[in-house]
């Protein structure tokens, strides 16, 4: 009986939301390729592409009208299900993990209602995030070893690896944050950072700790082994062609939009306007939702332009290199800033 | 003994902590393509932007004529054997009675053609012309989607006559640099 309850404007909001979100993660992905292009281009002291519309802003529909023209290609010895299921399993867990971010302020209605820009607030929602994360590496675990290909195949182990590897440096860092909110609740890490502060201020350590692991669990330069392109011929989409390759391309963009957002949740206090008080502006309600959703953004595309900046300027580590650092240095560091938070919150309680 | 003051010793020491957790040659690493990305750019936007040759560029091949608009070749092959890529083919004719406006000397070339696709523009034929009838010009060959496109005809070379089409030869002329003069 009780989902009979459920109200008509709530089903409709939510359905909203999600619609938005998706749409919104879309846009920015696409977007995010042409920003790439661009950003290389700069830092190499070209202009980049500028051909398609002005400044060459038609550029992402080119290339995405040109992956759907491309000849479909299964290849005869591969696993056809799992080909298949591979990139759709890489862009339906890109997209789900949106679904616990706060992207703004909540919208309160003349009437006094609620609506909070979030499409899902569960009590764990952080931890929604990583088991959602966890289970993207199934993308490229099944596309790089159903492609049977030994290039994919060496693409897909490695990326597994990686991914076990930098996620538990990257819990243990969040777990330093968790320890000063209390909640798991996304929206409630938020509103402690707009109380007390942002969270990098008190944990920047493990803030680059995290930004270090986010930036593997995409699989972004240094730590883009599982697509080598020199080494792995593109490792584990190799074998992919047409919009299944897009798919996989775009997941990765999904990704580090996402992974953007879930860093300014968790360490540059989500939708907070820094420096000012903005409940005290006495704003309208759609104005206060449209400001804080803008200034999350802003944050965000700063993260995704580190994102990028990081990627022209640096090589990839050795696969060994790539394991020293997760296992000698990252883990070390985690835990030793989580003991430090829990030691001197232990101290300041007293 | 060093050769430029440049060198340095490599230095082997084994990483210290901070060192091998990057962070910092990352940063300064960050540092240089940040400043690339405000630097200004180097390419030339082409279609719309056309680079600025030097004068002594050597491109396109033109044939000359004088004054009065005679075409300087006689035909004597001097460009044909220097042209180290074998490029250059041509036929002679023997001027006729009532030709004198047309070539500058009983002999000429009723076909002069040069296979672009051969040629390696090294201005020897420039070089070898006795009667200044062949120079490089500033400009190059044009792409084509045929290989026949690039055998060009005595047509596509001759200098625009002086006096029917002043302004287009002019503006041939213009970017003509003596060099022969010099010596």
């Amino acid at each position: 009986m009780e989902l009979l309850t459920i109200k008509i404007w709530f089903v409709l909001e939510k359905v909203l939301l999600i619609a938005g979100i998706i749409g919104l993660s879309l846009f920015i992905a696409m977007y995010t390729t042409y920003a790439e292009r661009k950003v290389a281009g700069w830092m190499q002291d070209r202009h980049g592409p500028n051909r398609a519309g002005p400044f060459g802003i038609l550029q992402p529909l080119a290339d995405g009208g040109k992956l759907f023209f491309k000849e479909e290609i299964i290849p005869l010895a591969s696993n056809k299900f799992l080909f298949v299921l591979g990139p759709a399993l890489a862009m339906i867990t890109a997209l789900v993990t949106s679904s616990v971010i706060p992207w703004a302020a909540p919208f309160v209605t003349k009437e006094g209602t609620v609506i909070p820009m979030q499409v899902a607030d569960v009590d764990m929602g952080i931890l929604l995030v990583f088991s959602i994360v966890s289970v993207g590496v199934y993308g490229i675990m099944i596309g790089g070893w159903s492609s049977n290909n030994k290039f994919s195949l060496i693409a897909a182990i490695r990326g597994a690896s990686q991914m076990v590897s930098y996620e538990l440096p990257m819990g243990l860092a969040l777990l330093a944050v968790l320890f000063m909110t209390g909640s798991l609740k996304m929206s409630e890490i938020v509103s402690t950072q707009i109380q007390h502060g942002w969270h990098i201020i008190y944990q920047p350590l493990g803030f680059i700790i995290f930004f270090i692991c986010a930036l593997a669990e995409c699989n972004r330069t240094p730590f883009d082994l599982p697509e080598a392109e020199n080494e792995l011929n593109f490792g584990y989409h190799q074998e992919y062609s047409s919009m299944k390759l897009g798919f996989y391309l775009f997941a990765e963009y999904i990704n580090m939009f996402i992974s953007s957002a879930i860093m300014v949740t968790l360490f540059l206090g989500g939708y907070d306007i820094p420096f000012v008080n903005e409940a005290s502006w006495g704003l309208p309600a759609f104005w206060m939702t449209f400001i804080s959703f803008s200034v999350f953004m802003a944050k965000i595309f700063f993260f995704l332009f580190v994102f990028i900046w990081i990627r022209w300027t640096i090589p990839r580590f050795r696969y060994d290199q790539l394991m020293n650092l997760g296992w000698k240095k990252l883990i070390p560091l985690a835990l030793l800033n989580m003991i430090i938070t829990a030691a001197v919150m232990l101290l300041l309680k007293k | 003994m060093q050769l430029t003051n440049r060198s340095k010793q490599v230095d082997r020491s084994p990483m210290t902590f901070l060192e091998s957790i990057y962070l910092w040659n990352i940063l300064k690493g960050m540092g240089v393509t940040i400043r690339h990305f405000f630097k200004k750019k180097v390419t030339v936007q082409y279609p719309e932007k056309q680079r600025y040759f030097s004068k002594v560029f050597r491109g396109l091949h033109v044939l000359n004529r004088d004054e009065e608009g005679r075409e300087n070749c006689t035909a004597c092959g001097l460009c044909a054997v220097a042209c180290p890529a074998e490029a250059i083919t041509m036929e002679a004719a023997e001027r006729l009675p009532g030709e004198e406006h047309l070539y500058r000397e009983e002999k000429y070339a009723a076909k002069y053609e040069i296979n672009m696709l051969r040629c390696i523009f090294c201005g020897l034929c420039e070089e070898a012309c006795p009667k200044d009838a062949i120079y490089l010009s500033e400009t190059f060959a044009p792409a084509n989607y045929q290989r026949k496109g690039f055998i060009y005809k005595k047509e596509d070379l001759l200098i625009p006559h002086p006096i029917k089409e002043k302004e287009a030869y002019e503006k041939a002329k213009s970017g003509r640099v003596d060099v022969k003069k010099k010596d």
